[in-house]
C-alpha cells in the first residue's frame, strides 16, 4: 500500500514542441515495411474543433502480444521495435502513427494499444485504449468478452474501438482510425486505474 | 467584450479555496489537480465532461517504455552548454529523486524538461512575448534517472512570462517536467515551481491544485548543500508518481521478453 502522496500533474502547455517530439517519433516501424499499419485520427475539443496543439503518445505490445522492454525509441535504428511513439497534432488536429498490430496480451483477450493525450487546457494527461477492430487485428468474440467494453453502453463503447479506413497509403492500404474527443458529444472514454491509491 | 481582470480570476480561485477549506470534517484531502478549473480558460472546452472510467490495468498498461544510453546523451542534462556561449541568467542545478508511491526509486527512466529563458521567453515560434531570445539557450533537456532514482539538470532560472488567460496574467517561473514510472498508468507531466514566487497564488494553473499541501509538492526547495561555490545555486525537487500496480522484480525483463513460462 502506498503512503507517499503524489506530485500533482500540470498542463503540458503550448510550448512543448521543441522538447517532447523528436525526428521519427511517430514511426514505430518504417512506413515501407510490409506489415506496417497506420493508426491515425483527429483530436477534437468540446466544440468539435480540431486541437492543433495536442501531443498523443502510443504504447503497445509487439505482434506476439508481449510487452517490449527495449530502449531506442528516441534514436530508432530502423529494426528494433520499442512499442513507444509520440505524435504532436498538426494544424488540422491530426495525429498519425506507423506501427504494427499488437497481439493479445492473454489467450482470447482483445488486443489494444494504450494512448495518452496531453494538451494546453488539459490540467492532467488523459489515458485511453484503442482496441483493434474486427478485420484488422480484432475478433468479434474477443471484443464482446472484454471486461472494459462489456461494462459500457454501446455508444460509449464505440469510442474505444478503432475503425478501419482506406487511408493506409499504398495500393488500397487499410488503416486504423481513432478520433480522440476530449469533451462533449462522442466524448472518448477516458480511463482511470482505481487500484492506484491516488487514482490513475 | 471586456477582458477578465486578475481580481476576477483571483476571486474565482479564492471562492474555490474557501469552499475546499470548509469541506465537511472527515472529507479526504485532495491530492492532485482538479480536472475542471474554470479560472484556466483554455480548459473549458478541453476537459472531459464525464468522470474517467475505472478499469483494471492489463497487459501493456502494467509496463512503461524502456529508455537507455542509446536514447539520451548525458550532455543533454546540461542546458547551459547547448550554444556557443553561456546563456544569460542565474545558473542553477535542479536535482531530486523520482519515486513511486511506495517510495521505491524509479531507475533508469527518462526525464524531460523544457522552460523559458531567464527573460521569460521560449524559443517556440508561438511565443510572442517581447522579451529577448537567448542565442545560447534552447530551454530543453533530458536525462535518465540513476539507480537511486535521481535526476540532475544544470540550467538557468526561468523568468515569469505573460499569457492571455486574462488581462495582465503572468505565469510564475517554472520548469516543465515529463516523467515515466514503471507502469504506463503513472505517466506524469507537471511543472516545478520556485519557492516564494509571488505569482503562484494568482496563477490559474498552479491553483488548480487546491489543497495547499498538494500544491506545495510542486515547489522546489532551495538547498545550499547543492549550491556550488563560484558556480550555481541549487534546488531540490522530488517527484512522487502514483503507486505501481506491479512489484518490480529482478525477472521483470525476462518476463517482458516472454522468456518465462
Ligand atoms: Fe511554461
Amino acid at each position: 500500500m502506498s503512503d507517499l502522496p503524489p506530485t500533482p500533474g500540470q498542463t503540458v502547455g503550448p510550448f512543448f514542441h521543441d522538447a517532447l517530439p523528436w525526428t521519427g517519433d511517430a514511426a514505430l516501424v518504417p512506413p515501407g515495411r510490409a506489415d506496417a499499419v497506420r493508426l491515425h485520427g483527429v483530436v477534437r475539443d468540446g466544440a468539435g474543433d480540431p486541437v492543433p496543439d495536442a501531443l498523443v503518445e502510443l504504447w503497445q505490445a509487439g505482434q506476439d502480444g508481449r510487452v517490449v522492454q527495449r530502449p531506442g525509441s528516441l534514436h530508432r535504428d530502423g529494426h528494433t521495435f520499442t512499442g513507444f511513439g509520440r505524435c504532436a497534432t498538426d494544424r488540422a488536429g491530426s495525429y498519425s502513427f506507423t506501427t504494427v498490430l499488437p497481439g493479445a496480451h492473454a489467450e482470447g483477450a482483445a488486443p489494444f494499444v494504450s494512448l495518452t493525450v496531453f494538451a494546453r487546457g488539459l490540467l492532467h494527461r488523459l489515458l485511453t485504449r484503442a482496441y483493434l477492430p474486427v478485420g484488422l487485428g480484432g475478433t468479434a468474440e474477443a471484443l464482446a468478452a472484454d471486461p472494459l467494453l462489456a461494462g459500457l453502453d454501446p455508444g460509449r463503447r464505440a469510442t474505444l474501438v478503432c475503425e478501419v479506413d482506406d487511408d493506409g497509403g499504398g495500393a488500397g492500404g487499410q488503416a486504423l482510425r481513432r478520433d480522440l474527443v476530449l469533451q462533449g458529444p462522442g466524448e472518448t472514454v477516458w480511463l482511470t486505474y482505481p487500484r492506484l491509491p491516488h487514482g490513475g | 467584450m471586456t477582458e477578465t481582470t486578475q481580481a476576477e480570476i483571483s476571486a474565482e480561485i479564492e471562492a474555490e479555496a474557501q469552499a475546499y477549506a470548509a469541506r465537511p470534517a472527515g472529507a479526504p484531502a485532495e491530492t492532485t489537480t482538479r480536472r475542471g478549473w474554470g479560472a484556466y480558460r483554455s480548459s473549458v472546452l478541453r476537459v472531459p465532461s464525464n468522470d474517467p472510467h475505472p478499469v483494471d490495468p492489463e497487459g501493456v498498461e502494467l509496463w512503461a517504455p524502456c529508455f537507455g544510453q542509446r536514447d539520451v546523451d548525458p550532455l543533454e542534462a546540461d542546458l547551459t552548454i547547448q550554444g556557443r556561449g553561456e546563456p544569460l541568467g542565474e545558473r542553477i542545478v535542479v536535482t531530486g529523486r523520482v519515486l513511486d508511491g511506495d517510495g521505491r526509486p524509479v531507475r533508469g527512466q527518462l526525464v524531460e524538461v523544457w522552460q523559458a529563458n531567464a527573460s521569460g521567453r521560449y524559443v517556440h515560434q508561438r511565443d510572442q512575448h517581447p522579451a529577448p531570445l537567448d542565442p545560447h539557450f534552447t530551454g530543453t533537456g533530458r536525462c535518465l534517472t540513476d539507480d537511486d532514482g535521481t535526476y540532475r539538470f544544470t540550467t538557468v532560472k526561468p523568468g515569469p512570462y505573460p499569457w492571455r488567460n486574462h488581462r495582465n496574467a503572468w505565469r510564475p517561473a517554472h520548469v516543465h517536467f515529463s516523467l515515466f514510472g514503471t507502469d504506463f498508468t503513472q505517466r506524469l507531466v507537471t511543472q516545478m515551481y520556485f519557492p516564494g514566487d509571488p505569482l503562484m497564488g494568482l496563477d490559474p494553473i498552479a491553483t488548480a491544485v487546491v489543497d495547499p499541501a498538494a500544491r506545495a509538492r510542486m515547489v522546489a526547495t532551495y538547498d545550499h548543500d547543492l549550491t556550488e561555490p563560484e558556480w550555481a545555486t541549487g534546488y531540490r525537487w522530488d517527484v512522487v508518481l502514483t503507486g505501481s500496480h506491479r512489484t518490480p522484480r529482478e525477472d521483470d525483463l525476462a518476463a517482458a521478453l516472454g522468456e518465462e513460462a
